[in-house]
């Protein structure tokens, strides 16, 4: 019987995360004289420390598509916080896989609070290593909804419809990729 | 059209009128109407200068953005810190090493940034312990204190660090003059004219910034006050004011204020470095610690010293002269160009300027007014440039800036005076609020002033801030000195007191700053670079735990086996790789410390636990959105318990056996 680790998402890591959303970080990153915008946390330059999620995502070619999706969302900020996050990277592939026109209308402005909810569903606010999951496990994920993991032939499964087909450590915490994208649970 | 200007101009006339109306009274209303848009630095926005400045009886050093007076951190030197964990931590406690023990507390009065070319270069800056004589290096890429070197022969080493233009020394001349170390000290008190002495030393500075002592010179039994390096022209030399000439061993106030003139000791080193070459320095037996801070093993080391090489000006002539100042002089000020000494007798009515080309000449002519121990007095009338006539009360230091103006504060007169080096006449003068003592201008040590402000840091603050009871923050003023007048523009609180300060333009300092300590270069012996290299050690009573630290837990957070009676050793790793993600270390009913662990940095607790139980560890700097999750428990065992040492992260079945009660 394999241990289930229950992962419980904290209600006060959740308030801050979302009252983060709203917050404008002014990290100075320009000179002397130069004028700083109200530019948030992801343009803080440093090339020095390790990347964090944001900036993996930014370099990674499979994942344009969300990076888009981040923007419009106004999650990018948000990921570049300390965190710490798990985060599920759905591939480019993984967006094409959605019936056709679901993206396009999801990128729609009305359709903000939608986008954004999908992608908490894909942030947990743990750096979770790929050897922590387990069969059967539940994860407790940003937007409030659960996630099931199941472990079929050595593949980590997520909600019985995406695959975890690599992992990359960030600054702040760990990006897992994947080629499904995850739904949140249909509201009764 | 005309209609427009018209109106324009009533607002205008309105406008003013508005500004005038609104002045307010009292000393404020020295404030002019631009300084809150000359001092406001916009969120996100940066500060032109870096100011470091003294934090006096807290042995401290803390750093201001200008104009804004916002303070950006205290550096710890010379006293243990519990916000940096600085001489609580076993890594740091070596820094604070004397020959006499583990000094906890000092006193830092005056800071030198580094130059070349007799240009602040923004390498290193230094700072003098005053108590406990001792002068500290503090790197500005990690703004921490590197290296602390005591100095032998010495007591109240105010008289320091004042820098070289190639920072090839810095200096450290006593204040109190005392039986040297390996005199026999055991002397009565009135004898100080037969068997106390003074001396000042040269401390080399290498090209990675180490320090040591190249030589002292021994002098007569004076109080060495403050002092400058020579530059340019009169690169080669120091110039040391001095105070009690008359000798004195008690009530100073009265006794050391006899004569009309001290002095200020002009050292010639280059030459002083040829007589050490030549072999004249006697190589004396002291002890004093040498302490270094690595950045690579992420501990301190501290070694005694046994050795000093002294120079006696008897033995060495043309490299020691005294020129008369009037009345206890306390700052002695080289101008950018390195012709003008400035000495500033704290009881005098006038400030001297001295002319080097003069001293030169006076020194080549033997134009002598005798000598005093041996030592050749020069002529004051044939070494004075001139004086400045009547030019406030209680002249104390004078900083310059790069247009020909000095610039001299006034403690009994509180206020700042602006004055000619060309022709010594007074341009202007601004109050204080209250009783200044030193002051500075950007670059204003140097060959190279940046100018712009001026800013006083004042010994009284009285009803200047709101008040918190007996005991008040020191306050500092800026001042605009970029046109012929000065404006007062901001008042901003200090640590400690400020003596002196130094500021430097940022740029010169930020692009070096370093973020992270890389976790593949720490050497520190009791790392755990990675979760599974952590574990618990049994050394006889000694339990070392090598822990990690990552968002948002310890590995390991459950530890067992500690029997009351152990000393246990918290090493934890801060693994992360990311800027200004720290984290803290504490367990209930530490006696010493907590600790505070930068990302790639080992530190480590010494925890001897006086109770049997079970102790929660936290982190105690907010890391992330689970920091409060960022905990875990040891267990402490009777003493002749069976419990094995056991550690986890992540297991949840018990393990151990129960204690029988």
């Amino acid at each position: 019987m394999k241990k289930i680790i229950q992962l419980i998402a904290i209600p006060i890591a959740i308030f801050l995360f979302v009252s983060c959303n709203n917050e404008k970080q002014t990290n100075a990153n320009t000179s002397a004289t130069e004028a700083n915008s109200d530019a948030g946390q992801a343009n803080v330059k440093d090339d020095a420390s390790m990347k964090d999620i944001v900036k993996i995502a930014v370099g990674s070619s499979d994942h344009t598509t969300l990076v888009a999706a981040l923007k419009q969302a106004d999650l990018v900020d948000v990921l570049a916080n300390p965190g710490p996050f798990t985060v599920f990277a759905p591939t480019n592939a993984a967006f094409d896989k959605l019936p056709k026109g679901t993206l396009d209308d999801l990128m729609k402005p009305e359709k903000k609070a939608d986008l954004q909810n999908i992608l908490q569903y894909h942030v947990t606010t743990s750096a979770l290593k790929i050897d922590y999951f387990k069969d059967g496990q539940t994860i407790g994920m940003v937007n409030g909804d659960n996630l099931t993991v199941s472990v079929k032939g050595g593949k980590i499964i997520l909600n019985n419809s995406a695959t975890i087909v690599g992992s990359v450590e960030g600054s702040n915490g760990m990006v897992h990729i994947i080629d499904g994208v995850l739904l949140p649970p249909v509201k009764k | 059209m005309s209609k427009l200007s018209k109106l324009i101009a009533i607002i205008a006339v309105g406008a003013v009128t508005f500004i005038t109306g609104c002045k307010p009274r009292g000393p404020q209303s020295a404030v002019t109407g631009d300084a809150a848009q000359k001092t406001y630095i916009a969120p996100g926005k940066y500060d032109e200068f870096y100011d470091f400045v003294s934090g006096g009886f807290s042995g401290q050093m803390s750093v201001y953005g200008l104009p804004s007076g916002r303070l950006f951190r205290v550096i710890p030197v010379f006293s243990v810190d519990p916000e940096k964990g600085y001489g609580f931590s076993e890594e740091t406690k070596p820094m604070l090493n004397t020959s006499h023990g583990f000094v906890p507390w000092d006193d830092l009065h005056h800071i030198a940034l580094s130059e070349t070319n007799g240009i602040q270069d923004g390498r290193w800056v230094f700072g003098n312990g005053n108590n406990t004589p001792r002068i500290a290096r503090i790197d500005l890429k990690t703004f921490r204190t590197v290296e602390i070197l005591e100095i032998p022969n010495s007591a109240g080493n105010h008289s320091s660090p004042f820098i070289t233009e190639n920072s090839e020394y810095v200096v450290a001349g006593t204040r109190f003059s005392v039986p040297l170390d390996n005199a026999n000290g055991d002397v009565p008190i009135n004898t100080y004219k037969q068997n106390f002495k003074g001396t000042v030393s040269f401390i080399h500075v290498d090209t990675s910034g180490r320090m040591n002592i190249a030589f002292q010179i021994q002098t007569p039994g004076v109080n060495f006050d403050l002092a400058r390096a020579g530059k340019g022209k009169s690169h080669g030399w120091v110039f040391f004011s001095c105070y009690n000439s008359e000798k004195a061993n008690t009530l100073l106030e009265v006794n050391a204020s006899q004569r009309d003139k001290d002095f200020i000791m002009c050292v010639n080193w280059k030459k002083a470095e040829e007589y050490v070459k030549a072999g004249k320095a006697e190589k004396r037996n002291v002890a004093y610690a040498h302490n270094e801070y690595n950045d690579i093993t992420h501990s301190a080391t501290s070694e005694i010293e046994k050795e000093v090489l002294v120079l006696d000006p008897k033995n060495c002539p043309d490299m020691v002269y005294l020129m008369p100042c009037p009345k206890s002089p306390h700052g002695c000020d080289t101008d950018p160009s390195g012709e003008y000494i400035v000495g500033s007798g704290k009881l005098a009515a006038v400030i001297p300027v001295f002319s080097f080309t003069k001293i030169q000449k006076a020194i080549a002519d033997k134009n002598y007014d005798g000598d005093y121990d041996g030592i050749p007095v020069l002529k004051y009338e044939s070494v004075l440039h001139g004086e400045v006539q009547k030019p406030g009360l209680g002249p104390l230091h004078t900083e310059f800036d790069a247009d020909g103006n000095a610039y001299t504060s006034f403690f009994i007169s509180s206020e700042i005076v602006k004055w000619r080096l060309s022709d010594l006449k007074v341009v202007d003068r601004v109050p204080t609020y209250y009783s200044v003592g030193h002051l500075s201008v950007p670059g204003g040590p140097t060959r190279k002033p940046w100018g712009k402000y001026v800013i006083a840091y004042n010994k009284i603050t009285k009803d200047r801030y709101l008040p918190t009871g007996p005991e008040l923050a020191q306050s500092a003023q800026l001042y605009d000195i970029s046109g012929e007048k000065m404006k007062l523009l901001l008042d901003f609180p200090t640590i400690g007191e400020p003596h002196y300060a130094e500021a430097i333009p940022a740029e010169l300092i930020m692009k070096n700053s370093q973020k992270i300590f890389r976790i593949e270069d720490n050497k520190n012996p009791f790392a755990a670079l990675g979760d599974s290299k952590t574990k618990v050690e049994r050394k006889g009573n000694e339990v070392h735990c090598y822990i990690t630290a990552i968002r948002s837990h310890f590995t390991p957070d459950n530890i067992e086996g500690v029997k009351l009676g152990d000393i246990v050793y918290f090493h934890v790793t801060n693994l992360e790789q990311d800027w200004d993600i720290p984290h803290g270390f504490a367990v209930k009913g530490a006696n010493n410390a907590e600790l505070l662990i930068m990302p790639g940095e080992t530190q480590t607790l010494a925890w001897k636990p006086d109770r049997i139980g079970v102790f929660p560890i936290y982190c105690t700097d907010f890391c992330s959105a689970l920091h409060q999750e960022m905990q875990g428990y040891i267990r402490v065992s009777a003493p002749g318990s069976n419990v094995p040492i056991t550690y986890s992260t992540g297991k949840t079945e018990p393990a151990g056996p129960v204690a029988a009660k």
